[in-house]
Parts: C-alpha cells; structure tokens; sequence
C-alpha cells in the first residue's frame, strides 16, 4: 500500500479539474498572469494532458504598469512551451490618464484590470477560464466553489452557488454565461512553494532577491522598474536587497527586504514571515470586503 | 489564546534547517475533515485556535480581525474568530454562515483541510457539499447541554455520507469544571444514539476550544491538566494518527472512470481519468464498462515518464494494447471484477433546490464521468433527521431527504455508494435552470432492469415507414385549453388521409379516458400523463405512422424530455399561438368558467403556468387563420413528407 502524500493528492485533484473543464466547455482559456500560481498552473495543466500541449490559450491581462522581468519571463516560457498566447490590455484607459500614480486603486484596478479581462473573455467567447485563485489567499475566496459560475456579464452571486459536492463539478450553462474554474483552490502559499521547488518550476526572478533600486512610499517599498516612475519632492532611488512574496503592476506592489536567493530561503522566509502574502497589494486595501465587492465586478 | 503546543513547534527546525523540515513537510498526508455541531458550540473558536496554533493567521489579517471584532464582532472585547470563516458581506450583516469555507492548518505529521459547515438551518445541503470530500467529522457538543437535535441531524448526514471516521468534541468542559461524570453522561447519551444512526465507532474527546484543553497534547504527550481522568488522545493527535481511505480504496478492485481520451497523434491514444480504486501496472488484463471489451495496460503515461504502478487518488493516462472502444464516460476496470451497469436504481437523494422535485421531470445526472438523463419516482418515503422515522412523500422539498427510484435513458456503470463514493455518488442538474438541484447515493440496481433487455426485432422502424411509404413523425401540438388544437390536429389529419398517410390522431381526454385514467392534473401528474404519451408516440412511429398529438402540455421540460425520445428531426412542436383572452372567450367546453369560480384546481393559464415554445418548428395563430388555412398551412410546413 501506497499512501499518497498531501503534494500528491493537490495535484491529482487539480489534474481531474482541468481534464474535467476540457472534457466539457467548448472554448477554455487559461488567466496567465505570470506570477507564482499561474507558473504552477501551467505545470499542472502541461501534466494533466501529457503528451498533448495545454489545449486552450494563455490569456495574460497587462496592465501596462507591468514589470520588464515579467513580460520578458512570459514571453520566454511562451515560446518555450510553445504556447498560444493572448494579451489583453486597456489601451484607452492609458490615454484617459489613468495610472497607478494618481488614479484611485479601486478606479485602477477596474479599468486596467477587470475590463480588459471582461473585455477578453466576451470577445474571445471563451465560456471556461481557469484562475489560480487559492482558498487560503482571502476570505471570500475561502468560500468560492472550484468551479464558479458567472452570469453573461461575468458577475458572481456567492449568495447563490451552486452546491459542488464529492468531485462531480456541474458546468452547465446557458449561451453567453461562463465559468471561472479554479483548479488550485485547496492549495496554500507553502504548498505552491514547495511544489515549485520539488518540480524545479522556473518562476520570475522577481521572487528572488537581488539589489534593485527601491523607493519606501505609505509604507510599501516599490521597485523603480522603469523611467516612468513618478518620484515625488526629496525622493532618490536607494539601492536594496529586495524580493516579491506576490507580484502585481509595479507602482502599487511592496517588495520586502530579503537576503533569500534560493527556494528553500524563499520558504524559511514565508514559513517564518509574521505578515500575510497580498500584505503587499495596495489594490486589496480599502474596506474589508473589497475582494469580493471585485469579484462580483468580474475581477478574478 | 497563547499557549502552543508540541505539535506545532516547528518554529526552530525552519530556522536551522529548512531543507530537513521540507523533506519533512513533503511526506505528510493530507486529512480532509468537517466540524459540525449545533449554532453556538463552538466550532469558529475550535478552528479560530487550529489556524492560530499552526500559524495560519498572519499579523495583518489578525490586525483586520481585531477590528472587525470591535466592529461587529459578538464577544464584546475579546477577537471574534467567526468572523474568520464567515468572509462574506451578507454573512456579516445578518450574522449568519451562508456557505461552507474551506481552511487550511498542518501539523508535523499531517496536512488539513477542514469544511466548516453552517449549523443554521440550510445545514443539510451545506453539510452533505463539506462532508461529501471528508474522511472524518468533528461533531461538536457543548458540555452544559449535551446531544442536541442538531447533533442527532448532524450525526445522521455524517453517517449517511459515509464518513466512516467520527470524533464526539464534547466542548467547553471549562464551563463545568471538567467534570468527568458531565462528559461521561454525554458520551453514554450519543452511544446509544449512534447506535440508532448506524454508527459503529466513534472517539469522544473533553475539550475547550477556549482555553486549550485537549486541543493538543503537551510535549510529553499527556493529556490536559484539567481532565486527568481522560486517558485518550488530545483532538489533534487523533486526528494525525486516524488511518486515512485513500490506502484502503487501493485495496479494492481497479476502477478509473475515462475523462478524456489523450490523441496527440496517430501513434498515441490515451485513457485520462483519476483512479478512483485499486491499483494497476503495465500488463494488467482490463474490461471496457459497459461495453464489455477487454484489453491489457501498455503503459501508465506521466510527464515524469512511465509509472510502475499506479495507485486510487492519482490522475494518470493509460495507454492499452488493443485499439478497443473507449471514450469519456466509460470506466476501465479490472478484467476479472468489473462493476455493473443498470438504467434503473434505488437511491438516497437530498434535495437541494428551492423548487421541489417533479417526478417523473428529465433531469441530467452526473455520476463520475457520465452524463444521462434521469426521471426520478415519487419517493418511497421521506426521512424526518430528527427522528429518523419515515415518513410519506410525494416529492422532496429544499433540504429533505428521501428514497426513491431513479431511471436513466441509458445505463450507467455503477457501484453502491457504501462501496464507492466515485462510483456510487451523483449530482442532479435542473435542465433549464442548469442548477445542481439534488445529490445522491447510490444503494442498488433494480431486478427489473437486469432482467428486462431490448429485444432486436427483425423487422425496423425504417421498414415500418418504408412500407407505408412515408417518414415517420410526430405532430405535437401545445396551447391554451380552447385555442384549437385538436380542432386543427383533425383537420390535418383529413387532409393527410387524403393524401395517402397513415396517421393517428392521440387526444388528450381520450387518452385520459383510459390508459392515463389514473392521473389528476396535479403538477407531477402531467408530466406523468405527457411522459407516458410521449411513449406512446414514439411506439407509433415505430410502427410506421404520422403522429398528431392534442395536449395542453404546458411545461418546456416536459416537450423536451419527448423530443428527446423522438430521433432527431422527427419531433415537430406545432404551436398553436392563442391569447388567454381569446381563448377564455371561446371556452368551449365551459372549464374557464369553472376555473375562474374556483371549481376546477390547477388549471393552465388560470392559476397553473402555461410556458410558451421558445423554438417550435411552427406557430399558427388562431386569431387570424380559419382552422383550414392553419392546417394547409402546416402541411405545406412539413411537406415533402418524405
């Protein structure tokens, strides 16, 4: 008798979830977003259909306020893998002047976040999107069935879900609706660490640290990625040794100092580290039913 | 909240030496586990100190919490863990757990993931989602008050979910004194009543969730201070040492339902599925369910390379050495034990919808990997899961459970749910809503189903209608009583006779008269009456003939559910499109009248729904059209007729 470990039965369920989605929607996609969670994804997804590639797309949502080693990681695993990819961006917010400097995170996050995905998946009329959104990651997450309905203009109802009971997921839906799947749901941060370090799973080198020219700002310390960066009165860029727990558009994501250069410094940091992991996203601040007032906007 | 324990001291060996504690940390299994009990035991406090003890709660959310807490927290000063599971908005404006969450703690040896259900009233389709992946329940009882109706309710879902691991918290012994002969009464009072429920085994556990009593053991691994008469383990070395089914589902015979049939190329063809029992190696005989085929393992594909052997709970790919049949929706299974495959079950189900179950109503049900339409029974009775008692039924409402039978268009390949939960569980999902509106447990096939087989005829339904020399179809005519269906359905039938056309003519009254002269006109009954005239008519154009049926029919479902019968083209929905008003006008035969006085129940358009065609192949309108033109009209629709 074999007993199988607790790695072993995160991936096998999260393999039947994307067997599952593929065996039923007509037009799936995969939300890359490049971080983490999506590079485990995507790892899970090339061993679900082994020896086929993935098959559906890659869509990445860019912000335009991305970081250069994010694309450029994207860009190499793409043509790596050889990957269908698709980017959605929201080019007339950028001429509208909304930016990370000085639009609201709320305002932000909508239109250079939440549109262009919404905008995407209508127009590609994928009626299946995977995302890497874990329970442990927030409260209203923690509530999110894997397979999580949406109406035909991509908002959730969480009052109404419906039941997922053993692992039998009802993908059943009219024209138009769609289904967000989460196929990594009972996954926590350590076990997507642990996995990337076990299955040797090449991740940004954002999450490893390095000197980089920062600027500390309301308490998050940013990364200066490109000339674009607005400094503000008396503020000099101050060379540290940072890395990034979660990696979101660049103005608004908090890196934290770290000597970690390796996966195992990586997890002693987290497994030791007194803060959660979106401590660094400003968009998640504000009330405290803001990921869930996003998502029911159709954010993932 | 500060004391931590033996169990979670794990803090040094992540400091000076992360690669041993990984090492460590990788081999752990995981225990998925529910925690159930009555509205205020305890159980947001009990898994408040789990994720706490284990470190799950970080600085910043316990900041958020500690302000939510003073916000609308109900423990005045002290951190309301509650609002720790219950994340939603609306469950903190009214107070209450909406739905199951799903937290995550581990321990040095084992890794949890625990379903916290709600105990408020909705508690049976939340308990049976959070306990239909759990390998243990935690059912939690307050010391002062001992085996409450919810217990006894809570108990009964978790057995009937086959959760063969139960653990009796008898919680807040802080607040008798850990007094031995309270908890003994306790447990003597549910050892009886496990009995009652079918439960063989349990283990019991004094514990305060709020003080720490037995939550875990000291590092010597004694039990609390506060309880030296209790000799058993603390809560969570039971739980780590609780021998889990994923060892003893290897142990049965191989099962893997097909997911997805892998064709990257014309060399490859793979069987992508998650073994849900037994094991397999290359070289293993296997038989296709249901087909029958039988063929040999070639290999066990991964992306790490070929595998040895493969065990129940991993998703694989299996490649064989013949080019058998297979595809999504078959089960693979041991050549020499396969399981059986039926159209016709006993089963548990549990109502989970706001709209009863209409018996008789097609239904999708999904079992593993299979996708059928299902017509359920009345119930044979009704569960009360306070009392256990059976009670009548006629169908089930939101929450009730109840037993009935179940009939497939198809058979499906099966094993009683007590034996496999991959197997034997089942969702059913409303066809228009597309809500998952029940789930169930499999107990049995039917005799009848096993002894009743199609008989091959000679002679076909294509010769049948060749020697009549026409396709066979069916005509079937919905709208308001009085808006001229079987007026118009005569008329057509003239007209074809005089073309040369076999025909028949089924009525909704002359049917009523005699074979459907048992139904009433209650809901379930008409979809009763349409069911069995739906079977009628396909019989008819078995033989050969042109169909024209006359019936209010008044739910989409149920025309469905015959076009669905039909083969495909030969269903034509004929809508005979007359306003309420005019029809009431006409009332021919005076049953409006009756309706309006109240005389006559249930009737359509008056206080029972008529729902319109959304794609009938033709609408006439009677408004406008003589029944003539409308006839000639409707030929003129389907003709060629061959």
């Amino acid at each position: 008798m074999r007993s199988l470990t607790h790695l072993e039965r995160l991936e096998a369920e999260s393999i039947h979830i994307f067997r599952e989605v593929v065996a039923e929607a007509e037009n799936p996609v995969m939300l890359y977003s490049v971080g983490k969670d999506s590079s485990v994804m995507l790892h899970l997804a090339r061993k679900a259909f082994y020896p086929s590639p993935p098959p559906f797309p890659m869509l990445h949502v860019a912000s335009g306020w991305d970081f250069k080693d994010l694309l450029d990681h994207r860009d190499k695993t793409v043509k790596e893998y050889d990957l269908e990819l698709i980017v959605a961006q929201n080019d007339e917010a950028e001429e509208q002047g909304i930016n990370p400097f000085d639009t609201g995170s709320a305002l932000y996050s909508q239109a250079q976040l939440t549109d262009p995905l919404k905008r995407a998946l209508t127009e590609h009329k994928f009626d299946a999107a995977f995302g890497g959104g874990r329970r442990d990651e927030e409260k209203a997450r923690a509530k999110e069935r894997v397979f999580s309905f949406r109406t035909a203009s991509h908002r959730w109802d969480p009052k109404n879900q419906r039941p997922e009971l053993w692992n039998l997921y009802n993908s059943k839906k009219n024209k138009d609706e769609s289904i967000r799947v989460f196929p990594i749901s009972n996954w926590t941060e350590l076990d997507i660490w642990q996995y990337i370090a076990l299955e040797k799973i090449d991740i940004v080198p954002l999450y490893l640290s390095q000197k980089r020219p920062t600027v500390t700002r309301d308490g998050l310390i940013l990364v200066v990625d490109d000339d674009r960066f607005r400094f503000e009165a008396g503020e000099e860029p101050v060379e540290r040794s940072v890395r990034f727990r979660t990696l979101g558009c660049y103005p608004l994501t908090g890196a934290t100092e770290s000597e970690a250069t390796d996966m195992s410094l990586i997890i002693q940091e987290m497994l030791l580290a007194t803060g959660s992991e979106r401590q660094g996203r400003a968009i998640d601040k504000g009330q405290s039913a803001s990921m869930e007032d996003k998502k029911q906007e159709g954010y993932f | 909240m500060t004391t931590r324990d033996s169990s979670f001291q794990v803090d040094s060996l992540i400091a000076e030496d992360i690669d041993a504690y990984l090492d460590q940390h990788q081999h752990k299994s995981l225990m998925r586990f529910i925690t159930c009990g009555s509205v205020d035991d305890g159980k947001s406090t009990l898994i408040g100190r789990l994720l706490y003890d284990s470190k799950m709660i970080f600085e910043d959310q316990l900041a958020i919490l500690e302000s939510d807490s003073k916000k609308v927290g109900t423990q005045g000063e002290e951190i309301d863990f509650a609002l720790l599971v219950d994340g939603l908005a609306a469950e903190r404006e009214q107070g209450i757990t909406i739905d199951v969450a799903y937290r995550f703690f581990t321990t040095e040896k084992r890794k949890f993931i625990v379903a916290d259900t709600p105990g408020h009233e909705q508690y049976t389709r939340n308990m049976v989602t959070g306990a239909s992946t759990a390998d243990l329940a935690v059912i939690l009882v307050d010391a002062r008050k001992g085996v409450l109706v919810q217990t006894r309710r809570h108990s009964y879902l978790v057995h009937l979910l086959g959760i063969k691991h139960v653990v009796l918290a008898v919680n807040k012994m802080d607040l008798v004194d850990y007094d031995q002969a309270t908890f003994d009464a306790i447990v003597d009072d549910y050892t009886a009543f496990a009995k009652e429920v079918g439960i063989e085994e349990f283990t019991a556990i004094p514990i305060s969730g709020f003080k720490g009593d037995n939550i875990t053991a000291k590092a010597d691994g004694a039990p609390s201070s506060n309880t030296p008469w209790y000799s058993g383990p603390a809560l969570i070395n039971h739980l780590e040492n609780v021998e889990l089914a994923n060892t003893a589902a290897q142990e049965r015979s191989f099962r893997m339902p097909v997911q997805w049939v892998n064709r990257p190329n014309l060399d490859f063809r793979g069987f992508a599925g998650l073994i849900a029992s037994g094991s397999i190696k290359p070289g293993d005989p296997v038989r296709i369910v249901p087909a029958g085929k039988t063929s040999t393992v070639k290999s066990i594909a991964t992306f790490d390379g070929d595998l040895d052997e493969a065990v129940a709970g991993q998703s694989v790919t299996l490649t064989l050495n013949d080019e058998v049949d297979c595809s999504r929706g078959d089960v693979i299974a041991a050549a020499g034990d396969p399981p059986e495959a039926s159209d016709q079950f006993e089963a548990t189900i549990v109502w989970m919808d706001e709209a009863a179950l209409k018996p008789g109503r097609g239904y999708w049900l999904k079992l593993g990997s299979q996708m059928v339409t299902a017509t359920v029974q009345p119930p044979k009775h009704e569960v009360d899961v306070n009392s256990f008692e059976h009670l009548a039924a006629k169908t089930l409402e939101l929450n009730s459970i109840g037993v009935a039978e179940i009939a497939t268009d198809r058979p499906i390949t099966f094993e009683p749910y007590e034996s496999s939960r991959q197997l034997g569980g089942f969702i059913l999902i409303d066809k228009f809503t597309n809500a998952t509106v029940g789930a169930g447990m499999l107990h049995f096939s039917l005799r009848r189903a096993q002894n009743v087989h199609w008989q091959p005829t000679t002679i076909t339904r294509e010769d049948h209608g060749r020697m009549k020399n026409q396709t066979p179809r069916v005509l079937w005519f919905t709208g308001l009583s009085g808006s001229g269906k079987s007026t118009i359905a005569n008329e057509v039938e003239k007209q074809l006779a005089l073309m040369n056309r076999h025909t028949f003519l089924l009525d909704g009254d002359n049917v009523r008269h005699g074979l459907n002269k048992d139904l009433g006109f209650t809901e379930t009954d008409r979809i009763e009456n349409i069911r069995r005239i739906g079977e009628v008519a396909k019989l008819m154009t078995d033989a050969g003939l042109i169909v024209l049926t006359a019936f209010i029919s008044p739910f989409r479902a149920e025309r469905r559910l015959v076009r669905e019968m039909i083969p495909e083209g030969e269903f034509i929905e004929v809508f005979v499109d007359t306003p309420l008003e005019v029809a009431e006008q006409r009332d021919v035969k005076g049953l409006y009248k009756k309706a309006r006085s109240g005389q006559l129940k249930n009737f359509t358009g008056i206080d029972s729904p008529y729902e319109e065609p959304e794609n009938a192949e033709i609408t006439v309108n009677t408004v406008d059209m003589t029944p003539v033109e409308a006839a000639e009209y409707i030929i003129k629709q389907i003709l060629p007729l061959k």
